[in-house]
């Protein structure tokens, strides 16, 4: 459900995981059969020969978004025990656990490549993985929990449905399923909020605080500007990437902004207007340097998910070792039977 | 607000609903906390079954004691001593070892009361109840595997295991007591006798633990009381969490 | 690098009601069978009642070779279509 993909490929700094063999290799004959399966639009599936960097690149894209969805339980989750109405409890709920199951199928999907969910966590912990830096903003207010379904979903629904048809099956195959089961989300996230802003105007005044700071993150969240992205283009060759951040910026901006319109709620951004012209709406520029931060480390709440992550992780070292030791002690009787 | 006793069957089936509404409050408390996502998964729905069988007995208890309040007004609107429970489900959760030992003790419990509510003169609770002893089952069957791995895994999980059953266990009893309000379930045939639930808890705990190689405590210390409003300490803090956003907004819609 | 041996991968297999075959739907971690299908039933049905799962250890698959009209592929049978060897990221690399 969330989008992890762009954040960060193409930052300055980063070593590039998607770059093709060096100018000057030999180029493996099997590539023309695994491009050519992409440019026919057909799944590469993971007894498939695939180029190296196709497999790097894919498992950390794939693990990057698994990690966001679990991630991304944290500032939700965060208003479970406060809920205001049993109601919004469950549904509250409901959705942090399709956020865990997403996160499941995610992981699964990376270990059909050939590595261990195990070490993706490693990696997590380590910080050499990343996630969606949407979620090391806080949620501060119920109304937060709103926003996030509303704009955080919204743009990874953005980002996730034209990963549907990437290239690689089981990804493709578990953005489908995922994507069936956020049909609910978003439109939970703009009830939340159209509940607040047609109610007190305490309750109002909350969801405008809750837009206003959510909304840019959330346009950041599709990832940095085209030009500086220069992976991109071997992702889209690839069939992993379909469109470019700016596009899918884009086309959440315009799902959105008449959205908000129906919600009485206003967009921190004065220049937001419809252009008859260009038949989408202008919006004014993001502030990726901010990006930068959030995603480098310095967001407000990276130290915080991070160590709730791991303590979860330590804390739980001991069941999932009993858990082993049972399996191994039975399958030991089963065997001597 | 003050609790209104309208007569014996809305009380009994405030006890079910606050019951079912303060464990699933603390299973909830799992989310993102749990040893795999598997186990978040797992304690999720369990804690979801359990919210939607509280608020269908709130809704029951509604109209059983006259006063029309919404589920809501039961959950937020009521006082630590108005609260019904018994004191086992309030229990912290502690580590995954005492969630899964309240867990088994409770959900055994359940089912079996869920069974007997089946043939309620109540059909409202026969409905709700039709359906929960599904429910129960599983989540009987779940903490029942998990007791098995934790209690025969390792020396650790073992050990901690024995821990979560000298802590609660005193909390045993309190399950199976009978008193006026209960007496009266039972002659209008809206509820069971809840002492005829205890020789079938007993076998089952008995054979789960005896296989986990888990001993059954013995406790000279039996509280109660949480029928009559008389919860623990960390209850409160429970509750202050829980309601204190609704409260903040009195009378607005969510 | 983590010291726990990971729990084993399953495969799961659905059929959501009868007269239909099973599917596969994807795949989980468990210890052993029966937290296998408890899992499988909370993760992949959330509990939906009428459907039949199996669990299958990823171990136990044997795939064939994909394209068998192509010769660049082994055409060994081998074992199950996720790679048996941990892929094992050195530490200087960066980024995966």
């Amino acid at each position: 459900m969330r989008s992890s993909g762009p954040i960060e490929a193409g930052l300055p700094g980063d070593t590039p995981s998607g770059v093709a063999a060096a100018a000057g290799a030999v180029a493996d004959p099997r590539e023309a059969e695994f491009q050519a399966l992409i440019d026919t639009d057909q799944r590469i599936e993971p007894r498939d020969w695939m180029p190296d960097a196709y497999r790097k690149t894919l498992i950390r894209q794939i693990a990057q978004h698994a990690h966001s969805e679990i991630i991304g339980m944290q500032p939700e989750g965060n208003w479970i025990t406060r809920a205001p109405s049993l109601r919004r409890k469950a549904i509250l709920m409901a959705k942090v656990q399709d956020e865990a199951g997403h996160g499941l199928y995610l992981y699964c999907a990376a270990e059909t490549l050939g590595v261990d969910r195990a070490e993706l966590i490693d990696l997590l912990h380590q910080g050499r993985q990343k996630y969606s830096s949407i979620f090391n903003y806080p949620t501060l207010t119920w109304a937060d929990v709103g926003a996030i379904g509303w704009l955080v979903d919204g743009a990874a629904i953005t980002n996730q449905i034209p990963l549907c048809r990437c290239s690689f099956g089981p990804y493709a195959r578990a953005m489908v399923r995922v994507c069936k089961e956020e049909s609910f989300h978003q439109r939970q996230g703009f009830e939340l909020l159209y509940a607040l802003s047609h109610g007190t105007p305490a309750q109002d005044a909350m969801a405008q605080d809750a837009v206003d700071r959510w909304w840019w993150p959330s346009l950041e969240m599709l990832g940095p500007p085209d030009a500086e992205s220069p992976h991109s283009a071997q992702s889209m060759a690839w069939g992993i990437k379909r469109f470019s951040n700016d596009a899918l910026r884009q086309r959440f901006v315009d799902m959105v902004a008449p959205q908000a319109v129906v919600l009485g709620l206003t967009p921190p951004d004065p220049e937001l207007r419809w252009n008859e012209e260009r038949g989408h709406y202008d919006f004014g520029a993001c502030d990726f340097e901010e990006l930068r931060r959030v995603v480098g480390g310095d967001g407000p709440c990276n130290r915080r998910r991070a160590a709730h992550h791991l303590k979860a992780h330590e804390d739980g070292a001991w069941v999932r070792e009993a858990a082993a030791a049972y399996a191994a002690k039975h399958a030991a009787t089963t065997a001597a039977a | 607000m003050t609790l209104v006793v309208a007569g014996a069957a809305a009380v009994y089936t405030l006890r079910i609903a606050d019951d079912c509404l303060v464990l699933s409050h603390r299973l909830a408390q799992w989310s993102s906390w749990a040893p795999a996502l598997e186990d978040d998964v797992a304690l999720t729905n369990i804690a979801l079954d359990l919210l939607g069988q509280a608020r269908a007995m709130y809704a029951r208890t509604a109209e059983l004691d006259g006063t029309g309040r919404s589920e809501d007004d039961y959950a937020f609107m009521r006082e630590e001593r108005e609260f019904v429970n018994c004191q086992l489900v309030e229990q912290e959760n502690g580590d995954f070892a005492r969630t899964i030992v309240r867990q088994l003790l409770c959900s055994t419990w359940q089912l079996s009361q869920w069974q007997a509510l089946t043939t309620s003169t109540d059909a409202q609770v026969a409905a709700v109840a039709a359906r929960a002893v599904k429910e129960a089952a599983y989540h009987r069957d779940h903490a029942t595997d998990w007791t098995l791995r934790l209690g025969d895994g390792t020396d650790e999980s073992h050990r901690r295991m024995e821990t979560a059953l000298d802590t609660l266990w005193p909390f045993v009893d309190e399950l199976f007591e009978s008193d006026p309000v209960t007496r009266d379930v039972v002659t209008s045939g809206v509820g069971p006798d809840p002492e005829t639930l205890r020789r079938e808890w007993d076998a089952y705990v008995g054979h789960v633990l005896a296989d986990a190689t888990l001993t059954v405590p013995e406790s000279s210390w039996k509280p109660s009381g949480g029928r009559r409003g008389l919860h623990t300490e960390p209850f409160g803090y429970m509750l202050a969490e829980m309601q204190h956003l609704h409260r903040s907004f009195p009378g607005v819609t969510w | 690098m983590s010291e726990e041996t990971p729990a084993p991968l399953w495969e799961v297999f659905i059929r959501s009601k009868r007269g239909l075959s099973h599917n596969h739907v994807g795949s989980l971690h468990a210890p052993d069978a029966e937290m296998a299908l408890r899992n499988a039933r909370d993760v992949y049905t959330r509990r939906m009642e009428g459907v039949s799962i199996w669990v299958v250890p990823s171990a136990s698959v044997t795939a064939s070779s994909p394209d068998e009209k192509d010769s660049f592929f082994d055409p060994a049978a081998d074992k199950p279509y996720r790679h048996p060897t941990f892929y094992s990221i050195p530490k200087e690399v960066q980024q995966l």
